[in-house]
């Protein structure tokens, strides 16, 4: 054991002359290893699974590591002493592409108990209902006198406990319904649930040939399984959210007393002193102390050109420094920045939305009083027909109720959700909220921001120079990471022009890069510094040879696709942006966008559409911008892009992971068809209550029939949802 | 029917037993990489380092 292996330890003397007491060291430090969540996008086979597990597992400084094919994870033990960074590479060398996701926003957001505790619950009624309905099969095939009390009996020592533990949900929600005076649909279920235990354990102890334990069971099952179905697909949709917040580490760079310190962006108080390094994020809004940059304001404004800034400017949360590093000072935190004052509109608008009446709700309102209504005509009629036989006329009671429960109308809808998410999870689409499919299958307008949207949000040089110009442009180019720049570079690059040598390449911060070449001095940058107009133009100057660079916002994938099929299905399409009107009509014009406008404020976007849904139309809105937020939450039904800000994504229906956005052509047709499918299944539900109810009402029906009935329009709804395209 | 008297707990009894077994797989989190378990099994080389 080497002094110079443990360094720390041996600045004790009496620790190197005890063997023991640095092995336990050693083994502490183990011990106080972390565990790492890593996102890993690309993988998708055994194999990958046994490369990244078997490689990472050679490693030293890797303790333990166990990928999740399923979330597509993987979960590192590493000792304190490895980084992040360490793992990444590590997984990076394998071939596979990582991203450390924050473990406080994992941890805060994966508490999918619920839906575990649907599971155990499931799990229970189906191991019951089998049990239950086998017994009841000795019964239906003519078991009689003693045999038939005794299977009753064991039927009910089953079903009482498994109803108590399994339905616990519905009794619950319904529950909360009734002390509000309201009818959901677990108020029917309930009572029908309830009355049917109720009523067959009063017929066994009475001798009685009819017993819905059964079917008391298998309602039970079949609605938690809708339940369950719902629960998991939300799961999905709210991991991989939370999976998109973790990716971005809410952390910041305070200037303390000894130096930059990392930390979290709920430690900033008001006045403190922050370090912003290019191509960062500005965490707070604050004003510019020191240093001289360009900022990217397109996520606020909609502009898509840099903004200069010096001491004294004003900048917002959520700006992108560009070229030098800024020191800024925090003027609102919390509750007073821009940003939290964009996530109480939010509020606002989601509870206009809350309002919105899904298709399960309007059935259960005309479904809830109906069922209640005929069942207690079924009693008071046989009460009646009898003569006042009130054990018949409540068994008839109890039939009806049990036959028109809506086995397929609680799977209805759960189970077409679950097949048509899977559908968009697919094609790289979340759906967050759960009606928001059908939202967007009703949609007959389409709002689009500009900038981050449509566009990259990254610039491309389209100016043609000639090659020797181009060449000298990229070479000073290379030394910033202005956007502007790696887009000369990636023209440079695409041409394969050839790099010169520069001698004194120095980087103005806010303004360009200046250098040597040939005794001549060359510089790129902003035209007012050159000196050669005062407009924010890029400008390269050759020994005094002014040459204007003009840029243009590259296309994002599948744009020209998603504009010429909305346009082709006689969607109404509006370009909405904060950018010069130039910049908008440029685009515009391109993609065949006969409406639009520029220059618009956030609030102004937001009342545009508040103004289109006055008029009636429901409006699809497409925006990544922090500007966009208000008309994203106000919006009929609305898409954010994943490359946005969080604010953005919380206040979007719908969050698109994928690049390509064509795809939320794909998601309004799977939209489309899974509303057809929920409709398809609503009639099924009707036709087999139509020809159901007159045999229940006319005492007809026996615990056998409605056994097959409940499993049958049970099946049959759940295949027609995977008919979902 | 004397056999019932005998049967019937035994049903019970080994019913009892899956839904144990169920409890456990679900307090043992076991479903939470289906995916992955999948293609697991199929692998070749014997996995020393199974889940936690």
């Amino acid at each position: 054991m080497s002094v110079s292996e443990y360094p720390g330890v041996a600045a004790c003397a009496a620790c190197v002359a005890t063997p023991g007491a640095v092995s336990r060291a050693a083994k502490a430090a183990i011990e106080g290893g972390r565990e790492l969540h890593l996102s890993l996008p690309t993988i998708h086979c055994a194999a990958c699974i046994q490369t990244v597990e078997r490689g990472l597992l050679a490693r030293d400084d890797i303790e333990d590591a166990r990928v999740n094919l399923t979330r597509k994870r993987a979960t590192v033990r590493v000792p304190a002493t490895t980084s992040d960074a360490q793992v990444v590479a590590a997984i990076a060398a394998l071939g596979y592409e990582a991203t450390p996701l924050d473990s406080a926003t994992l941890s805060a957001g994966e508490s999918d108990k619920a839906a575990r505790d649907l599971a155990m619950r499931l799990g229970v009624a189906g191991f019951s209902m089998m049990n239950v309905m086998l017994l009841s099969v000795a019964v239906w095939s003519g078991a009689a006198d003693a045999t038939r009390d005794l299977f009753h009996w064991l039927s009910a020592l089953i079903a009482f406990p498994t109803v108590i533990f399994s339905a616990r949900p519905f009794f619950g929600s319904a529950w909360r319904a009734l002390r509000v005076a309201r009818l959901n649909m677990d108020v029917p279920i309930s009572l029908a649930i309830l009355l049917a235990l109720g009523m067959s354990l009063f017929e066994t102890i009475h001798h009685g040939g009819h017993a819905y334990f059964d079917a008391a069971l298998s309602l039970t099952f079949f609605l938690l399984a809708g339940r369950y179905l719902d629960q998991k697909m939300r799961s999905v949709a709210r991991s991989a959210a939370t999976e998109l917040a973790a990716l971005e580490v809410p952390t910041a760079l305070r200037i303390g007393e000894s130096g930059p310190e990392t930390v979290l962006l709920k430690q900033i108080s008001v006045g403190d002193i922050l370090l912003v390094q290019p191509g960062a994020r500005v965490p707070v809004d604050g004003e510019v102390i020191s240093g001289t940059s360009e900022i990217d304001r397109a996520f606020l404004t909609g502009e898509s050109d840099p903004v200069l800034v010096q001491n004294g400017a004003a900048v917002r949360a959520g700006e992108v420094n560009l070229t030098g590093a800024l020191q800024i000072r925090a003027d609102a935190v919390g509750e007073n920045t821009l940003l939290h004052a964009l996530a109480d509109l939010v509020s606002v608008a989601e509870q206009a939305k809350s309002k919105y009446n899904s298709l399960a709700d309007k059935a259960a309102q005309i479904y809830a009083p109906v069922v209640h209504l005929l069942s207690l005509a079924a009693f008071a009629y046989w009460v009646w027909a009898t003569g006042g036989d009130i054990r018949h006329a409540l068994n008839i009671a109890v039939a009806v109720l049990i036959i028109t429960c809506p086995c397929a109308l609680g799977l209805a809808v759960p189970a077409v959700s679950t097949v048509a998410s899977g559908k968009l999870f697919k094609s790289g689409l979340l759906v967050k909220h759960a009606t928001s499919l059908e939202r967007l299958a009703e949609v007959d307008e389409v709002v689009l921001d500009k900038t981050g949207t449509l566009t990259r949000g990254t610039p491309r040089l389209v100016t043609d120079l000639a090659e020797d110009d181009l060449a000298v442009a990229a070479s000073l180019a290379s030394v910033s990471g202005h956007p502007r720049s790696r887009a000369i570079v990636a023209a440079a690059t695409a041409r394969g022009v050839q790099w010169l040598p520069l001698e004194g390449a120095s980087e103005h911060p806010g303004m360009g890069v200046s250098a040597q070449m040939n005794c001549q001095s060359v510089r790129l940058g902003r035209s007012e510094w050159i000196g050669a107009g005062d407009d924010s133009a890029t400008v390269l100057d050759i020994g005094g040879r002014h040459i204007a660079l003009s840029f243009e916002d590259a296309l994002r994938d599948g744009a020209r696709e998603l504009i010429d099929a909305l346009n082709a299905q006689g969607k109404k399409v509006t370009l909405l942006s904060g950018d010069t009107p130039a910049a908008v009509g440029h685009l515009a014009a391109d993609l065949g966008i006969t409406d639009w406008r520029a220059g618009v404020l956030p609030h102004e976007k937001a009342e545009f559409l508040a103004q289109r849904s006055a008029a009636g139309a429901r409006v699809l809105m497409v925006g990544d911008g922090l500007n966009d937020v208000g008309a994203l939450a106000t919006a009929h039904v609305s898409i954010a892009p994943a490359s946005a800000l969080e604010a953005t994504r919380v206040a979007a229906d719908m969050v698109l992971v994928s690049t390509d956005l064509s795809r939320i052509i794909d998601a309004m047709r799977i939209a489309k068809s899974a509303r057809a499918r929920i409709l398809e299944n609503f009639a099924v539900a009707a036709v087999y209550n139509i020809v159901a109810i007159p045999l229940a009402f006319f005492g007809l029906a026996t615990p056998l029939s409605a056994a097959i009935a409940m499993s049958t329009s049970s099946i049959v709804v759940s295949v027609n949802a995977l008919r979902t395209k | 029917m004397d056999v019932l008297v005998i049967l019937i707990p035994i049903s019970l009894l080994l019913g009892m037993l899956g839904l144990i077994g169920f409890f456990w797989t679900m307090k043992n989190r076991q479903y939470e990489d289906p995916e992955g378990d999948a293609v697991r099994i199929l692998r070749t080389d014997y996995d020393d380092h199974p889940a936690p």
